[in-house]
């Protein structure tokens, strides 16, 4: 684990220094390919919905040795037709899923009397058919609803251009994570519509993270002139790498004892859906802050003319200044590769020597 | 690293003396606050977190309104649909049963819980429309059972009222609960007996010859002269207008009660005003002793009772105490995990440090629970199994404050302050990423909660509430914590176990001071 933090220390210096801004039709190609993906899948074998958006009963009967074909039979019995699910879920629990039914107390007493237990201790949920659009619909609104509202924050807190950034970068989030559903066939519940939206401000958070530090970063540059946008930025990536990997880590950690315990004791529901969502986000997250998110940012920048007069300026300066301003106790050893100024020597704000 | 900070430490110290003092008194006034908030959910006896139903077992039935003929979908009529389905719910008299609505504008859904076993009974109890019907009141009565008069015949009866229906009247209880019930279903067709809705009488009614969807328009209004105080007025339609003037006519001339025209809200009575003379002109005007209140909520009874909302049943939740606590204690148990998994990961990355993040944390924990129990007492929060894991995900972000701070305090160290000043300039650099973070998870949350429907918006709930406590913990408890650890010399010598050493730090100083060169 130390040997992380002594790579935090490089990375803060600029000796190691990792070209996410350079390489960004890198990284661009491989989310398009995954969205490419995504969106064929999702076009031809679509999402894997959840009674809850197409309405229908589920039953859970809770016995010691209950079988599947128990309680198919006992579904028979009732005179269900259509298309049923039977899943044993954790030990001793069956859940049953149905279509929309004209009397759920047959299938209720039905199943009571195959397994031998109380009416009233069987687990019941029913959703009514027009249930699945209004909450599509809720979600639907409380997406552009949080686009909005934090596209006109950022723009407040750091500056438009950050934000339109941020927003493309959990748009991609949100395709690669439902392309993932989409892929895998994972259940889609309301719990893990609620996690999708919970990722968005996720995201955000890791991509606010880093952004802070490219703004900090790329404050004084045009007075200084010693390093173009991109190269600050890159810079600010790196220096926050290892910030972004622990908060992440740290975020995954809770969200993963809930997934084990979610998906591995309680079976399936509420937990597992939700926590499900959130891991498969959080990472896509933590990787469209950094691969997706800043090098957007550096692009849109980098076209506006006083930032490409700084990026002339910066070529026309010979690389050998670097060690010039690096002799103090750091040792520039790193910096014979390119032409880009690195290291906190060379953070404009920092006006030491 | 000893090397390092030689030169700023000694010229510090007057205000690191200074702003240690005020780390002190920050932590001391947040322990204070905890001691006395404590103590009054001990007072106000909040000594348990109220638990949601899919933790404890129960019945949950989400309503969608549905606009029908003639009837659009208000607020208002919300709101009284609401007050109907909740008198009709109580009546039932299972502790801590809620009808509420949710969501926002004529968008909202009307959420029942019942906690425990009642089965099928709350679905049907809530499925049915409610009705407004006037009839003519036959006979009046305290609430009380009595017995009937059992040779009592028809001559001696008021005009209308069967021996049956007397024996009936006789034997119908308003003082029990399960009589307030309503839901009648009972056609308007034929006499029938009735309860008061607070169940201080009860009444043998006529058939009812107006109708709710007769009304036209209602309204509470007060006289100007003062003289009558909070009146409601009434206007009906054609055919009601016709209706109302011959049922005044023929009542006003009779004796009390059977002067007296009962408004009958989904089976129960709402107000008997007595009538005073025959209103022929379509429109009425009902006095008495009403506040504002009261007069409001008579003409919403007539405004809104008159055009009954159908609902779409969304979705029923039924939930055995059985697994009401396995899904308790799944969601605990994964707490207690995540915890421990922040924990242990803090230290071993953090070291020293890590104790910070698990002062922290544990402090966030204190206040989130101590939450838990004041919001139940003062706005009936009840913590669910989406709440709890709400709950648990804001373990991570909440420890990602820390994570902006600790590293933000490196980078510092890396620069070359000492760990003194280093916490200073690292913290106000840190609390802006902080501040904007948190400030978009808390957006998420928010507008989760107003867009989410049933037991998810317990989700963003605890993840809004969480991540103030986050901001709140990270300012006066985190930040001072450090500056008063930053003191102490194991911290501040950058030992090689407290998270500030020169190897930890990827630093290539040697605690000696000599330079290596590996590079």
């Amino acid at each position: 684990m130390s040997s992380l933090s002594g790579i935090g220390g490089r990375l803060y210096r600029g000796e190691t220094s990792i070209d996410f801004i350079g390489k960004r039709r890198r990284w661009y190609a491989l989310s398009g390919i995954v969205i490419i993906i995504s969106a064929i899948v999702l076009g031809t074998q679509g999402l894997h919905l959840g009674i809850e958006f197409k309405g229908g009963s589920e039953f859970s009967v809770t016995k010691v040795g209950a079988t599947v074909e128990d309680g198919r039979a006992a579904i028979a019995k009732a005179g269900v037709t259509g298309e049923t699910v039977v899943q044993k879920v954790g030990n001793d629990r069956l859940r049953i899923q149905t279509g929309a039914l004209d009397s759920f107390a047959t299938v209720k007493q039905s199943l009571a009397d195959t397994f031998g237990v109380n009416v009233d201790d069987i687990d019941t949920q029913i959703i009514g058919p027009s249930w699945g659009k209004e909450i599509t619909k809720k979600a639907l609104y409380g997406l552009i609803g949080f686009i909005l509202v934090v596209m006109l924050f950022l723009t407040m807190a750091f500056e438009p251009k950050m934000a339109l950034a941020a927003i493309i970068a959990t748009m991609h989030d949100v395709f690669i994570t439902v392309g993932i559903y989409a892929l895998v066939g994972f259940d889609v519940t309301p719990a893990t519509v609620i996690g999708f939206l919970t990722i968005l401000g996720y995201s955000l958070y890791d991509t606010v993270v880093v952004f802070d530090k490219v703004r900090e970063n790329t404050k004084s540059i045009t007075s200084t002139g010693k390093i173009t946008y991109s190269a600050a930025a890159n810079l600010a990536v790196n220096q926050t790498l290892v910030r972004s990997f622990n908060t992440s880590l740290i975020a995954l950690l809770p969200v993963a004892s809930i997934l084990f315990v979610g998906a591995g004791l309680l079976g399936a529901g509420t937990l597992k859906d939700l926590s499900l969502a959130l891991f498969v986000g959080l990472a896509t997250g933590t990787y469209s802050s950094i691969f997706i998110a800043t090098p957007i940012l550096a692009q849109l920048r980098e076209r506006e003319p006083a930032m490409r007069a700084l990026a002339k300026r910066v070529a026309q300066h010979a690389p050998g200044s670097v060690t010039i301003e690096a002799k103090g106790s750091v040792d520039a050893g790193s910096s014979e590769k390119s032409g880009w100024a690195r290291g906190p020597r060379n953070q404009p704000k920092r006006k030491r020597r | 690293m000893s090397a390092i900070n030689n030169s700023q430490s000694s010229s510090q110290s007057p205000k690191g003396a200074k702003s240690s003092a005020k780390s002190a008194k920050s932590i001391a006034i947040l322990a204070l606050a905890l001691i006395a908030f404590s103590a009054v959910a001990v007072v106000q006896g909040a000594t348990k977190v109220k638990l949601g139903l899919d933790l404890r077992g129960g019945t949950s039935v989400t309503l969608t309104p549905r606009a029908s003929e003639g009837s659009k979908v208000t607020t208002e009529a919300i709101d009284q649909a609401v007050a109907i389905i909740r008198q009709r719910v109580n009546s039932l008299g299972v502790a801590e049963s809620e009808v509420a609505a949710q969501g926002s504008g004529t968008n909202r859904q009307i959420v029942i819980s019942v906690p425990g076993q009642t089965g099928e009974k709350i679905v049907q109890l809530v499925g049915q429309t409610a009705e407004l019907r006037f009839r003519q009141v036959l006979v009046e009565g305290a609430p009380n059972a009595t017995t009937a008069a059992a040779d009592a015949k028809s001559a001696t009866l008021p005009t209308g009222v069967t021996p049956d229906l007397n024996a009936k009247y006789a034997a119908l209880d308003c003082s029990k609960k399960a009589n307030l019930q309503g839901g009648s279903t009972e056609s308007p067709d034929i006499a029938v007996v009735s309860c008061d809705r607070n169940g201080t009488q009860k009444y043998i009614l006529a058939p009812a010859q107006v109708l709710g969807s007769m009304i036209s328009k209602a309204s509470a209004a007060i006289d100007q002269q003062g003289a009558a105080g909070w009146y409601v007025l009434v206007s009906f339609n054609g055919e009601g207008t016709n209706k109302f003037g011959a049922l005044t006519t023929s009542v006003t001339k009779l004796a009390a009660p059977q002067n007296q025209v009962a408004i009958v809200l989904d089976g129960l009575v709402v107000s008997a005003p007595r009538i005073n003379e025959a209103i022929n002109g379509g429109s009425a005007q009902i006095t008495g002793s009403f506040g504002q209140e009261e007069a409001s909520n008579l003409a919403n009874v007539l405004k809104y009772g008159a055009l009954p909302l159908a609902f779409d049943q969304g979705e029923v939740l039924q939930v055995s105490p059985t697994l009401g606590s396995d899904q308790l204690h799944a969601g605990l148990l994964a707490g207690l995990l995540g915890f421990l998994l922040v924990f242990l990961y803090s230290f071993i990355y953090y070291k020293g440090l890590g104790i910070v993040t698990v002062a922290s944390l544990l402090i966030a924990s204190a206040i989130t629970y101590l939450s838990f129990l004041l919001l139940g007492e003062w706005i009936g929060f009840t913590l669910t199994l989406a709440g709890i894991a709400g709950a648990i995900v804001a373990v991570g972000i909440t420890a990602d404050s820390f994570v902006v701070f600790f590293e933000r305090l490196r980078d510092e160290v890396r620069e070359g302050r000492s760990l003194r000043s280093a916490v200073e300039t690292g913290w106000v650099k840190a609390r802006h990423t902080i501040i904007v973070a948190d400030t978009v998870s808390m957006i998420a949350a928010v507008l989760l909660y107003f867009f989410a429907v049933g037991g998810v918006r317990g989700f963003a709930f605890t993840l809004g509430l969480t991540t103030l406590i986050d901001l709140l913990v990270v300012f006066v408890f985190t930040h001072p914590l450090v500056a008063l650890l930053a003191r102490v010399s194991f911290f501040a010598n950058g030992d090689k176990l407290s998270g500030f050493s020169a190897k930890s730090l990827g630093l290539k100083i040697k605690t000696d001071g000599t330079e290596n060169l590996k590079g």
